[in-house]
């Protein structure tokens, strides 16, 4: 159960987004503009660097919703990506989004452990000064949506079948915040 | 110095949102809503959570910037900040703001760390659902802003009046006008 009333028909971020609109409008805003706006980075890379940090911080919820939109975006699905990943080794992408993986998860472990060199190895790899700023953004960001998803212990699916449903509404509707508000997610017709 | 070149001079988390304006746009309107707010929690309260966050996190940017405003705010003062920094449980605060402090630093080392237990002793205290709500949310949104501000290594000033300065500014105006040193 989750830490506070939040309407039953939702789920982890959704619930908290619904319960709280003013804040939840910025948020929307934020994540659309990082992972839905213009960038050099495709956006299967945003995701999958979303759906990293929020492994690293042991976050179901928004891992698995991760990957499953990382999996449904073009260059996303042939990574082989799954959810809970922690080993970005033996993954099938270019030694820039390796680098940048690298960076996120320096990030995720705290601001302060990142160095100029974990940078500087990142624009070896060929990322720009803002690949290398949206990247930090994009880490940052999945801290704050771990820890609220978790710090108020909202409710997770565990049907698989519900993140891949999740990953489609959100690889073609976006992160803006529905103008009707937010509907519960019917599995079997997304 | 910040890791990247962001084409200017301004320190702090305003040097790299120039370098980002679709970016910072969204992040002031979150900081504005959510600090910027007498609601439930009182606009000292939401700053004093903001700015201890950032202490145990060790960002100073945040953390001193934040303490200065909490500090111009009715209802708190320099002094109640620095003991908040350094022991929050003795510090002269109610026994609300000690249990959502205490929240807030779980919620700091991890979402997963919030027990029954801990949003239990916040409710005897009094703490609403909007409290504890926004007590959560302040605690992610400032381990977002700590790891913006130090993960991309933006400029922390050393000069104290520098703090005074933007303290001042935000106090009056909030979040959503251009730094002091734009202008």
């Amino acid at each position: 159960m989750a830490h506070i009333k939040l309407r039953d028909d939702l789920f982890g971020i959704t619930s908290l987004l619904d319960f709280r609109k003013e804040t939840a409008a910025p948020l929307c805003e934020l994540t659309q503009v990082l992972l839905r706006g213009e960038s050099t980075l495709t956006e299967a890379e945003r995701e999958l660097i979303a759906a990293y940090v929020s492994s690293l911080n042991d976050c179901v919820f928004c891992s698995s919703a991760h990957t499953a939109a990382t999996c449904a975006l073009p260059g996303g699905q042939e990574t082989g990506v799954k959810p809970m990943l922690t080993d970005i080794e033996s993954l099938d992408i270019t030694p820039k989004m390796k680098s940048l993986l690298q960076l996120a998860g320096k990030v995720q472990n705290g601001g302060n452990r990142v160095q100029q060199s974990d940078v500087d190895l990142a624009k070896e790899s060929g990322a720009t000064d803002l690949e290398v700023h949206d990247t930090v953004m994009i880490a940052a960001l999945f801290n704050l949506y771990n820890r609220y998803v978790d710090g108020l212990a909202t409710r997770r699916p565990e049907d698989p079948e519900f993140y891949k449903a999740l990953g489609n509404r959100i690889t073609t509707r976006g992160y803006k915040m529905p103008d009707d508000g937010y509907h519960a997610l019917k599995v079997s017709s997304e | 110095m910040p890791y990247i070149n962001t084409s200017n001079n301004i320190p702090g988390i305003r040097g790299l949102m120039e370098f980002r304006p679709e970016v910072s746009k969204a992040l002031n309107q979150l900081a504005q809503v959510l600090l910027v707010d007498d609601a439930s929690l009182s606009r000292s309260e939401r700053e004093l959570i903001a700015s201890f966050v950032s202490s145990r996190n060790e960002c100073r940017f945040c953390m001193t910037t934040h303490g200065a405003i909490a500090a111009n705010l009715p209802g708190c003062n320099d002094e109640l900040v620095q003991d908040v920094w350094s022991d929050y449980t003795s510090a002269d605060l109610s026994d609300k703001m000690k249990s959502l402090l205490h929240i807030a630093d779980q919620v700091r080392i991890s979402g997963l760390r919030v027990t029954e237990n801990d949003i239990e002793v916040a409710r005897q205290h009094g703490a609403s659902d909007l409290d504890i709500h926004d007590t959560v949310l302040i605690a992610a949104t400032f381990c977002m802003f700590n790891r913006y501000v130090d993960g991309l290594g933006a400029t922390t000033p050393d000069d104290p009046e520098f703090y005074k300065k933007v303290g001042e500014q935000r106090t009056k105006e909030g979040y959503l006008t251009t730094s002091f040193l734009v202008k």
